[in-house]
């Protein structure tokens, strides 16, 4: 990697790790203790179940909401603040601040949800009392969820690339919401027809499929996750980060810093 | 060779909620400033100087013109390597130390790996903050991080040197030290573009200044050349106890103290008076042209011109 880069990128991880994001994991903890706990005492033959539907949950609501509350400061609190002022001049280029931010994001929500992965895990060995294969399904859902905030940053970068915080806020979780629900949006499209029709189909399209993403039932039932599915997920949300990135570079370039 | 040439640089922003009310903040600038030099950079505020300072640095792009720092467009990214910048009111991470700031922008700027660590407690010490250096900034006062921001625009050792306001925010002490610095990077041959509206500063440091006011260029110079066409008076110092009786049919005034006549007069009416003085065998001390002062050049300068009054600015 570009080491310009990865200067920024670990600035980025630093700043977040600084400015106690990583505090979430406490409350994380204290959560699934209390679940694994509870589950244990009043459910039969379902802890898994409810631990894993709980924990897995958890993980991608946390992350999602750190990706989104410091994924739209990453750029326009730069701007605001100025700080970029002294970055900017030096032989560092535009494109490279973006990226460098948004892997240090990205790499701050890699390391947080690894300490939730490994709660879960230790929330599932103590209802469980033991591993077994089926578990790999749980470390595939942990993956697909790493996968979404890989999109979820790249949104809120985006959105924050051209207007306010709370605009940025709005639009992002307003894609993510539709995006989790982009097989019914799919559906309708499918059932739509004439100029309606093809707009939803567009829409369709624009918007991530996060629902693809989103494997934690099959995960909690033990369902195997077909290695195919691993693959696609992996390149769509690379592509799709990537296209989103692209367009907040293209945005960035352009700008006039106040 | 030229450090800096501005070449008819242009900002007009859009304004206004759909973006289409223009506002011009800078008219087209043409400036060039050699190697070696200190250039002062004077207005008042909302005069253009921050606004063409962002287009040196790239931070803002011009709507036209184009500007070259020691041979090289500014869009070009080589050139960030040789130059340094304060901005106004710096801020910086303040999740960072004074140390890991410098660091990191030295890794951006291309220190290598193995000087780093050298010259980020060289440019601590050289600000006189090396006791602060592993203090959050969050914890610094605002003269304490004027001084990191010059530290971090001299780190990487640019060739030309931008600052903006740099004596802002400083107490007398911290004043007279970004003095003696702008005066060492002068020594060292670097060249030092920096704006102020402190003129007394611009007068002590600068080989040359511009006034800039509404965007426009009102005038530039050698602070000698801008405070020279005076009223065209002398001003004649001689020892004398008494106004020599001669001085009456010159009709001017003088002035005495401690044994000295201090005389201002009309050039043309300088040689006169010397012959007096000749004639009357009285030691002269001094003759200086009286100049006007730099303020009184810039005010003269931000005075509205007869043709754009009532214009909007």
């Amino acid at each position: 990697m570009n080491s310009r880069i990865a200067f920024v990128a670990f600035n980025t991880f630093r700043e977040a790790v600084r400015d106690r994001v990583l505090y979430n994991l406490i409350a994380f903890a204290l959560l699934l203790s209390a679940a694994a706990i509870l589950v244990g005492q009043i459910s039969i033959d379902v802890e898994r179940l409810v631990v894993l539907n709980l924990g897995l949950t958890a993980v991608s609501l946390f992350g999602v909401v750190i990706a989104i509350f410091i994924g739209i400061g990453l750029v326009s609190k730069e701007i605001d603040k100025k700080t970029l002022y002294t970055v900017l001049s030096r032989p560092l280029r535009r494109w490279e601040f973006v990226v460098g931010k948004f892997l240090g994001l990205t790499g701050t929500l890699v390391v947080n949800t690894f300490f939730m992965a490994l709660g879960v895990f230790l929330a599932l060995l103590y209802v469980q009392r033991h591993f077994d294969r089926t578990d790999w399904g749980v470390a595939a859902a942990l993956y697909f969820i790493v996968l979404q905030f890989l999109i979820v940053c790249a949104l809120a970068l985006f959105f924050s690339s051209f207007s306010t915080p709370i605009m940025s806020a709005v639009f992002t979780f307003a894609v993510f919401v539709i995006g989790s629900l982009a097989d019914d949006l799919r559906g309708f499209a499918h059932n739509a027809a004439g100029i309606q029709g093809m707009v939803m189909t567009a829409a369709a399209y624009l918007v991530p499929n996060l629902s693809a993403f989103n494997i934690v039932n099959q995960a909690a039932h033990g369902d195997a996750v077909a290695g195919r599915l691993i693959v696609y997920n992996t390149l769509y949300a690379l592509l799709y980060s990537v296209v989103v990135i692209s367009g907040a570079v293209l945005v960035f370039e352009r700008r006039n810093l106040k | 060779m030229a450090a800096i040439e501005i070449l008819d640089l242009e900002k007009t922003y859009r304004v206004g909620f759909w973006h289409r009310r223009p506002k011009l903040a800078l008219r087209p600038l043409r400036l060039t400033i050699d190697e070696g030099e200190v250039f002062g950079f004077l207005g008042p505020n909302g005069a253009g100087k921050t606004t063409t300072l962002k287009l040196l640095m790239g931070l803002a792009k011009p709507t036209a013109g184009s500007a070259r720092i020691l041979g090289m467009d500014i869009d070009d990214p080589r050139v960030r390597s040789h130059i340094g910048f304060l901005p106004e009111q710096p801020y910086f991470y303040d999740h960072l130390t004074a140390s890991e700031l410098l660091t990191y922008y030295a890794q951006l700027s291309g220190v290598p790996a193995s000087a780093r660590a050298a010259r980020v407690a060289a440019m601590l010490e050289s600000v006189g903050i090396r006791d602060s250096a592993n203090v959050q900034l969050r914890k610094f006062s605002k003269g304490m991080l004027q001084r990191v921001g010059l530290a971090q625009a001299i780190l990487h050792d640019p060739e030309v040197v931008f600052l903006d306001e740099p004596m802002s925010g400083l107490d007398p002490m911290g004043r007279r030290e970004v003095r003696e610095l702008i005066q060492q990077l002068r020594a060292e041959g670097k060249t030092v573009f920096f704006s102020t509206h402190i003129l007394s500063d611009a007068e002590a440091l600068c080989d040359r200044v511009a006034v800039i006011h509404q965007g426009e260029l009102r005038g530039v110079g050698s602070v000698a050349e801008l405070t020279q066409h005076s009223q065209g008076n002398v001003e004649i110092i001689f020892c004398a106890k008494t106004v020599p009786a001669a001085l009456a049919s010159l009709g001017v005034e003088a002035r005495i103290s401690s044994e000295m006549v201090n005389v201002v007069l009309p050039q043309e009416q300088q040689d006169a008076l010397l012959d007096i003085l000749r004639r009357e065998r009285i030691r002269l001390i001094s003759l200086t042209p009286v100049r006007s002062s730099l303020e009184e050049y810039y005010v003269e300068k931000l005075r509205p011109k007869p043709s754009s009054m009532g214009a909007s600015a």
